[in-house]
């Protein structure tokens, strides 16, 4: 519990200093897990519109999707979920190769 | 989200406050509850008080969708008063457990690098110590000198800033006197009774290693499970 406070803690306060910064910035958030996920609910990634991005929702395998969605949400500024697994169609293009299921928030900070 | 509640949620990170994000994913709306709010009314309450304790983020189902709760509580500090050989046992399995944790004694004889080998000592008095890191609500206080001359202010501090666990090491008698004490000093006794003492879950334990072990699952008790009524 204490290293997924500290790693909360982190990406948090990277959003507040990014947006802050007067980068644009969207949150992503895994909201629940199913089977082996990697990592937990809770986890967060911070993203800004060029791309750059911190934390992560998945150790490596689905943060370049993320990532895209966020930029789109960023230029929208409406909030999606995104759900990556192997029971999904994405999974030949980005999957969870662990076989866990994941599903992500994605909003704007502004 | 909106910039406000970012910042509001850090501060309170910040201060070792806890409180929860509420994100409504149908049409992602939020709002940030306190601890220290009263959200008794709140449709989701007993949620609240659920996930403050065992300070997991999740989804949950209301009368309006479902609901995301970024849960942020700080990590949990054990305060140890005494360098005593309970404590060269408690120290590693509380780190273990996944407690910050901090041993206090003004005694230089106690409170030594090869006795506490990487472990964060302070050799001064506990008043010293804890205006300069004050205790709070995630922080356990046991005190094991068995001098009230060390025990008592600490203790008293730690009933004071109302920290999650406060466990004090003596035989009843002892504890009887500390409480004598206490009361003279202008604590409640309702307060007083707080403590837990003699210290640690009954398990029988008999050696400074099995004491670690009583004192760590009374902590772990306090922290996870809710206070019983009438203790």
């Amino acid at each position: 519990m204490t290293s997924d406070n500290l790693q909360i803690a982190d990406v948090l306060q990277t959003a507040e200093d990014w947006t802050r910064a007067g980068r644009h910035v969207a949150l992503a958030t895994v909201i629940e897990t199913w089977g082996s996920a990697p990592r937990p609910t809770g986890s967060h990634l911070v993203i800004d519109s060029d791309g750059n991005f911190e934390g992560s929702v998945s150790g490596g395998c689905v943060e370049g999707a993320v990532v895209a969605e966020a930029v789109d949400v960023i230029e929208t500024g409406k909030p999606t979920t995104l759900e990556f697994g192997v029971a999904d169609e994405t999974a030949w293009r980005v999957g969870l190769s662990c076989g866990g299921r994941i599903r992500v928030y994605v909003e704007p900070v502004n | 989200m909106d910039r406000g509640l970012l910042e509001a949620l850090n501060s309170e990170r910040a201060a070792r406050r806890a409180a929860i994000l509420v994100t409504h994913l149908e049409d992602g709306s939020q709002s940030l509850i306190r601890k220290t709010d009263d959200y008794a009314s709140e449709p989701l309450a007993s949620e609240f008080d659920k996930r403050f304790r065992s300070g997991r983020s999740g989804t949950v189902e209301s009368e309006t969708g479902d609901v995301f709760l970024t849960v942020s509580v700080p990590a949990p500090r054990l305060v140890l008063i005494g360098a005593v050989h309970i404590s060269q046992a408690l120290v590693p399995m509380a780190e273990i457990a996944g407690l910050d944790v901090t041993v206090i004694d003004p005694r230089t004889a106690f409170a030594t690098e090869d006795r506490f080998p990487g472990s964060t000592l302070k050799a001064e008095w506990p008043q010293d110590v804890l205006q300069e890191t004050p205790l709070d609500a995630f922080t356990a206080v046991a005190a094991v000198t068995h001098d009230p001359k060390i025990d008592d202010f600490p203790l008293m501090e730690a009933l004071r800033s109302d920290c999650f666990y406060v466990g004090a090491l003596g035989s009843r008698k002892t504890h009887g006197k500390r409480l004598e004490r206490f009361t003279e000093a202008g604590i409640d006794p309702d307060l007083s009774n707080r403590i837990d003492a003699p210290i640690g879950l009954d398990i029988g334990a008999a050696s400074p290693e099995e004491i670690a072990v009583a004192v760590l699952g009374s902590i772990i008790r306090a922290l996870r499970k809710p206070p019983e009524h009438g203790t």
